[in-house]
């Protein structure tokens, strides 16, 4: 009972693990966590459009290729390639002394390169999937203008199709968020690492770990209303009327 | 097959009272391998090392049947809680939140933590304003990173590691630029006191303030097995007294890691 | 063949362990999958409610962290209830969360909420009709269960199931952070023993490769099999 007691009096009191040192660290994680999954996130969506496309493409020597990239990057668990890039980029001759050295030789560029090639395989999937959705009878409309191929691309193939794309690349948002925790085993202070280091700290488990996975929660649902608000604006035309 | 079927089974398994059971049940320690010269696993599977024969000494003096368990070191003192072990004998420096959870047994030795860079840096580490934006390495949740937390976190950019073999893999892959390291493993893993080595120790070695580093390295036991844990306090009395500590020693140092206990402690096994 | 420094058969035996529990895993996460969706249909808003809850909390937090959680938080949580009962009734019991259990039972857990959505899904696609005609040629509902429901939820499951599948077997290499050996283990610690990154990770991507390879295959042959009757393979259709 004791025991119980003083876990119980921990919780509740000012306690010895959640001190304003510790809440540093969590709060050090979280910015961690929002940017890498923010910035590969957006590099994702820049390789991803282009590679998209090329997925669509009728010549075969540009549509494998991009199956096989897209299909490696999906089929393999991200912590094999996060190992992979950063244990791997060491063994290039001399990058030690080159200017590409100060960003390998730490831990956030490496797992950034690897959580963008990840994502962009997925997004890539998922544009594509959108683009090949696209309604017939918008293509012959935008043909029946006169327009180009890449005008067509632009102005009409896609903008719908990053619209139906939206739902699944919401979910894309929240998995990547969500993967983005093995960030920590290369080092990485994220939120997961905070954790990590203050269970290391204190032996503390359930409250470390319990903590930090409160703060995915309110990020996962932060991340779900802002994609639900923005379908319901971007989406609006598919709603029936008066509903 | 057999390991999951295990597993399913929830290992559950009851023992009869554990004061009793000690002469009978072998103790297991708990250890953190490799933590080279202290423990490592040779080619044949076994694990060799200081601690290994010490701690089969102790036993031995204890009149105690000893296996041991490897656990990595995240997860060692809630293993010893969760009984997956009977006792720690892994290098563990007594500190105030270990304290918390685990009885300590007396030091059995204590060694300093070094800084240790490059040898072709050119750092000086008292001077802390010239210390800034630099990487440093330790192994997480050690002394040595709640030294360099509460002394150098806001000037050292830390990284902290689940090994101390991860540590010392990024500083030759070059992507630290210090590591704080126990001095024993320093000497083994990065070999940093010869001449041609490619680092070199930086400023004094590091055992102040105990308020971090502690008395030195002790064994650990859940705080209910007082008895056990006096077992051992009297064979760590033993092996000092009669020199075979020292004996011990001389095999795989060069240098003075010992702690002899004192008097005081050892008055109630004379 | 690849000279892989000894480390060949830890890696096989890390290859078995992965395939074990990406396995076991699998009918954990069914079986809660099929709890999970019962409760979400449930009428009674208590079990609604739970169901809703699960589904909820598992998505919303990292596979990581919950494997963190439940590995070294279970263990101290069942640690104070045997401890309370040894110091209270000197009942000594040892409860021992291996790791390769708690990965089980993480995965399982996980995995059983998306499969719970899934099979919701599933559910409600059977049309109550059916379930009405198969009361009405004096079924027991098990039996019921089984030649009517099932068989016609199995085809609307099948591809989520497939998903799920995809995902939960690339999850498994996060046991190797709670220190089970799995292939990407004894991969990690091979490449941090041999600084041969590429000789190691490489194969191991391989077998995942592999595995959802053929997984995809066989996927694909079930998927036939539960839509006969449905679609292309019908000559009535048009």
């Amino acid at each position: 009972m004791e025991q119980l007691n003083a876990w119980f009096t921990d919780l509740l009191a000012g306690n010895a693990i959640f001190t304003a040192n510790t809440l540093g660290f969590y709060w050090d994680g979280l910015v961690t966590t929002v940017q890498l999954v923010f910035l590969c996130l957006v590099l994702g969506i820049v390789l991803a459009v282009p590679l998209a496309i090329g997925r669509g493409s009728k010549r075969p020597w540009i549509k494998w290729p991009i199956y096989l990239y897209t299909y490696v990057f999906r089929g393999t668990p991200l912590l094999i390639q996060l190992y992979l890039v950063y244990y791997g980029v060491v063994f290039f001759d001399g990058i030690q002394d080159s200017i590409f050295w100060v960003v390998f030789k730490q831990a956030f560029y490496p797992a950034l390169i690897a959580f963008t090639l990840n994502t962009a395989a997925y997004t890539t999937e998922i544009f594509h999937g959108a683009i090949k959705n696209t309604a017939k009878g918008e293509i012959e409309a935008a043909r029946a203008y006169g327009m180009s191929k890449p005008l067509m691309m632009r102005r009409i193939i896609l903008p719908s199709a990053f619209r139906r794309a939206l739902p699944a690349y919401g979910n894309e948002v929240i998995f990547m968020l969500h993967a983005s925790a093995v960030a920590s085993v290369v080092t990485i202070m994220d939120l997961t690492g905070a954790a990590s280091y203050v269970y290391a700290r204190f032996y503390a488990p359930f409250a470390a770990f319990s903590f930090v996975a409160v703060i995915y929660l309110c990020l996962t649902f932060s991340i779900m209303f802002c994609f639900r608000k923005l379908e319901k604006r971007l989406l609006a035309h598919l709603r029936p009327r008066g509903a | 097959m057999k390991r999951w079927i295990t597993g399913l089974l929830i290992a559950g398994t009851l023992t009869a009272g554990p004061a009793l059971a000690q002469d009978q049940q072998p103790v297991r320690l708990g250890i953190d391998v490799p933590y080279e010269p202290f423990v490592v696993r040779n080619a044949e599977g076994n694990l060799e090392g200081f601690e290994i024969d010490l701690g089969n000494e102790l036993c031995a003096r204890a009149n105690l049947d000893c296996t041991w368990v490897e656990q990595g070191w995240d997860g060692i003192i809630p293993g010893l809680l969760a009984r997956k072990y009977d006792a720690i004998l892994s290098s563990m420096a007594i500190t105030p939140e270990r304290e918390r959870q685990v009885r300590f047994s007396l030091p059995y030795y204590n060694t300093p933590s070094v800084w240790i860079t490059a040898r072709d840096r050119d750092i000086d580490i008292t001077d802390k304003a010239a210390l800034q934006g630099l990487t440093v390495g330790v192994q997480r949740g050690t002394i040595r990173d709640v030294y360099v937390t509460q002394e150098y976190g806001d000037i050292l950019n830390i990284r902290r590691y689940g090994s101390s073999q991860d540590v010392v893999n990024d500083l030759q892959a070059g992507r630290l630029d210090l590591t704080f390291e126990d001095f024993p493993i320093a000497v083994d893993a990065i070999d940093f006191r010869e001449a041609d080595s490619p680092y070199k120790q930086l400023g004094d070695s590091i055992k102040t303030p105990t308020s971090i580093f502690g008395e030195g390295a002790a064994i650990a036991f859940r705080q209910r097995d007082e008895a056990l844990a006096e077992r051992f306090d009297r064979a760590i009395c033993e092996v000092y007294a009669d020199g075979t500590f020292d004996d011990l020693m001389q095999q795989y140092f060069d240098y003075d890691l010992s702690t002899p206990p004192s008097d005081a402690d050892c008055a109630p096994f004379r | 063949m690849i000279n892989f420094q000894g480390y060949g058969p830890r890696l096989l035996e890390g290859a078995l362990v992965t395939v074990e529990l990406a396995l076991l895993s699998l009918v954990v996460a069914v079986v809660l999958g099929l709890l999970t969706a019962s409760a979400k249909l449930s009428p009674n808003r208590l079990i609604h409610g739970i169901g809703t809850l699960y589904t909820t909390l598992i998505r919303g937090v990292p596979d990581l962290v919950l494997m963190l959680l439940l590995f070294y938080g279970g263990q101290i949580g069942i640690n104070m209830v045997t401890d309370q009962l040894y110091y209270a009734f000197d009942i000594d019991i040892f409860i021992n969360v291996n790791a390769f259990l708690s990965g089980v039972i993480t995965i399982g857990l996980i995995f059983g909420a998306y499969m719970g959505e899934t099979f919701r899904g599933a559910f409600q696609a059977v049309d109550e009709g059916q379930m009405e005609a198969a009361r009405a040629y004096g079924m027991n509902p098990l039996m019921a269960f089984r030649r009517v429901r099932f068989p016609q939820m199995m085809r609307h499951a099948l591809p989520g199931i497939g998903n799920n599948w995809m995902v939960l077997l690339k999850t498994t290499a996060l046991v190797s952070i709670i220190g089970l050996s799995d292939m990407v283990r004894v991969a990690a610690e091979a490449t941090k023993a041999t600084h041969e990154p590429f000789l190691f990770m490489i194969p191991v991507a391989a077998i995942y490769l592999l595995i959802a390879t053929l997984s995809e295959w066989g996927f694909a042959r079930l998927a036939k099999r539960y839509s006969t009757g449905f679609g292309e393979s019908s000559e009535w259709n048009n």
